[in-house]
């Protein structure tokens, strides 16, 4: 019963975070500008990448796997607000500004 | 069916030609580069795509002496291909660099017209 | 299932290299390149190549990527509409394609595992390697040990490739000028004002380091291996210069240690096998270098390893400063 129940929860953890990682890439082609764009990427790189490497580990049971899921997760949680903030700050430093339209700037 | 088995390779030969349309149709060295980087990839797709067996795993040895593995040597050959490939890709580039230092223009027909008006 | 993950990265490496023909803003293609890599990466995992997967996932995405970017800005950033008409290129391409096409029309079919190529020297690899060799995965013992003079010599075009490399650009000593001491992304004082980075990139940069040494001495073990290690202990370096300048990093690994690490690298490779022929053995005949013929193979792929891996390390950390010392010297 224990396994079924985990099955289930992967299976919605899998399932939310390939609709979260689907939604960043409409996002990434609809929105107008650069920030909003960044905006639609993070979801992709925090929610999405976390419930899948949550759902594969809780699959892997206790072994080294999810202990190397775990280290992946630890990388992503560091380099993706990261890898944003750099982004976003080095835009305002160009001087692009919110909402201006549709610049192909990603 | 016999053409089902080799969608695969059709798939990677369309890449590859891809990569070849690049190479000769367009005049900038860098996309030049770009498209030899996309052809050489298909043709690691290609190499790797011949030593896969349906049912086996990665080559690394498990517990189970039933398991049937993939065949080591395409990866093997395909491996030190990859690191050679960016060490060529790089020595191009420095070229790139260089024909641009020279001539001031990285476009094939512009350094033809200023060869010839030499 | 299987088949599903082939189509769904198949259409998506399909339509990545479209856009990449596609699209003339030389920076978009280059980071589409990095994508393609990353999709044929996830191929190479789908056809159980994990070891040739993880080496395009860091050549391909890292090195390549950063190298064509700084080439690219020593150049143009965009490419000129051709003049001509790209109708006879097409027909070249189509004919081209329809032959090898046809050509494939009497492989085998994909995943067959009756086509011959599993039949002859394979078997030998998979039956007897984990017995004669020892390392569990066996892409490292056909790498370094059925096939080692192929590595020697792969690792000895890299070293030429570096060498060609730093002969056509040259090794500039940089003259500190404020306005053109600039690092390979960006100028350097821009990076400055980038706290966040720099201190994320002070914890990133040891893991880094710890995760190519484990590569490097895991490889029997798991994929991984000198060439995978030396790309990620190099791209480490690479980030150190990117976020705190050319120079600093150039005072931690210098180009004369560089030039040094990359010849010795070679060298200890041949060097084994010269020691393997002193001890009664052929060339890269690791049976000879221990009494038990297991423990001299797991020496000598692991000395051999060593040796592609800080070869590798060299000349990939050799080719960034080329090219990056090498912007804000030329006009």
């Amino acid at each position: 019963m224990i396994i079924d129940a985990l099955d289930i929860v992967t299976a919605i953890c899998l399932a939310l975070g390939c609709f979260l990682g689907i939604s960043g890439g409409v996002g990434i082609y609809r929105l107008p500008d650069f920030y909003t764009r960044m905006h639609a990427t993070s979801v992709t790189d925090s929610a999405c990448a976390f419930l899948i490497l949550f759902g594969l580990m809780l699959q892997s049971g206790f072994s080294l796997v999810t202990v190397k899921l775990g280290f992946i997760l630890l990388f992503m949680v560091l380099s993706s607000p990261t890898a944003a903030h750099a982004l976003a700050k080095t835009a305002v430093q160009f001087g692009i500004e919110p909402l201006l339209g549709r610049e192909d700037k990603r | 069916m016999n053409w089902v088995g080799h969608y695969n390779y059709w798939v990677v030969i369309f890449l590859m030609m891809s990569g070849f349309y690049v190479v000769i149709s367009r005049g900038n060295m860098i996309k030049k580069l770009l498209g030899l980087n996309i052809f050489s990839t298909s043709v690691f797709l290609l190499y790797i795509s011949m030593g896969k067996i349906h049912g086996g795993t990665a080559p690394i040895l498990t517990d189970n002496p039933n398991q049937v593995y993939s065949n080591p040597l395409p990866h093997v050959l395909i491996l030190t291909a990859i690191v050679v490939g960016v060490a060529t890709t790089a020595v191009g580039l420095a070229l790139v660099v260089r024909i641009q230092e020279r001539y001031g223009t990285i476009e094939e027909d512009e350094i033809r017209a200023k060869d010839d008006s030499l | 299932m299987e088949v599903f993950i082939d189509i769904a990265l198949l259409t998506l490496l399909c339509i990545t290299a479209m856009a990449v023909v596609h699209i003339r803003k030389l920076f978009c293609a280059i980071m589409l390149l990095g994508i393609f890599s990353l999709l044929s990466a996830s191929m190479f995992v789908n056809m159980d190549a994990v070891d040739v997967a993880f080496t395009e996932a860091a050549v391909g995405t890292g090195i390549s990527t950063i190298l064509l970017l700084l080439g690219m800005s020593l150049t143009n950033t965009r490419e000129k509409r051709p003049h001509y008409q790209p109708l006879f290129s097409l027909v070249v391409v189509s004919i081209t394609g329809a032959v090898l096409v046809y050509g494939t029309m009497d492989l085998p079919a994909y995943g067959d595992p009756n086509a011959s190529i599993h039949h002859h020297v394979a078997q030998r690899y998979i039956k007897q390697s984990p017995l004669e060799v020892g390392p569990p995965n066996m892409v490292t013992s056909v790498l370094a040990s059925y096939r080692g003079y192929d590595t020697l010599g792969e690792t000895a075009v890299i070293l030429t490739a570096g060498m060609a490399l730093v002969a056509l650009l040259g090794m500039r000593r940089r003259k500190v000028l404020p306005m053109s001491s600039s690092s390979g992304c960006g100028d350097y004082h821009d990076m400055k004002d980038h706290l966040v980075l720099r201190i994320m990139a002070k914890i990133f940069i040891p893991l880094i380091l710890l995760f190519a040494l484990y590569v490097q001495f895991h490889g029997d073990y798991g994929p991984g291996g000198g060439f995978q290690a030396g790309v990620i202990f190099a791209s480490g370096i690479i980030l150190y210069a990117l976020i705190f300048g050319l120079e600093a990093a150039m005072k931690v690994v210098g180009y004369p240690v560089l030039r040094v690490l990359a010849a010795c690298g070679l060298l200890l490779y041949g060097g084994v096998g010269v020691a393997c022929m002193a001890l009664g053995g052929n060339f890269l005949d690791y049976n000879a270098l221990a009494h038990d013929p297991l423990h001299g193979q797991h020496l000598g792929i692991f000395l051999i390893e060593l040796g592609v891996g800080v070869t590798v390390f060299a000349i990939m950390v050799i080719m960034f400063y080329a090219f990056a010392s090498r912007r804000g010297h030329t006009a």
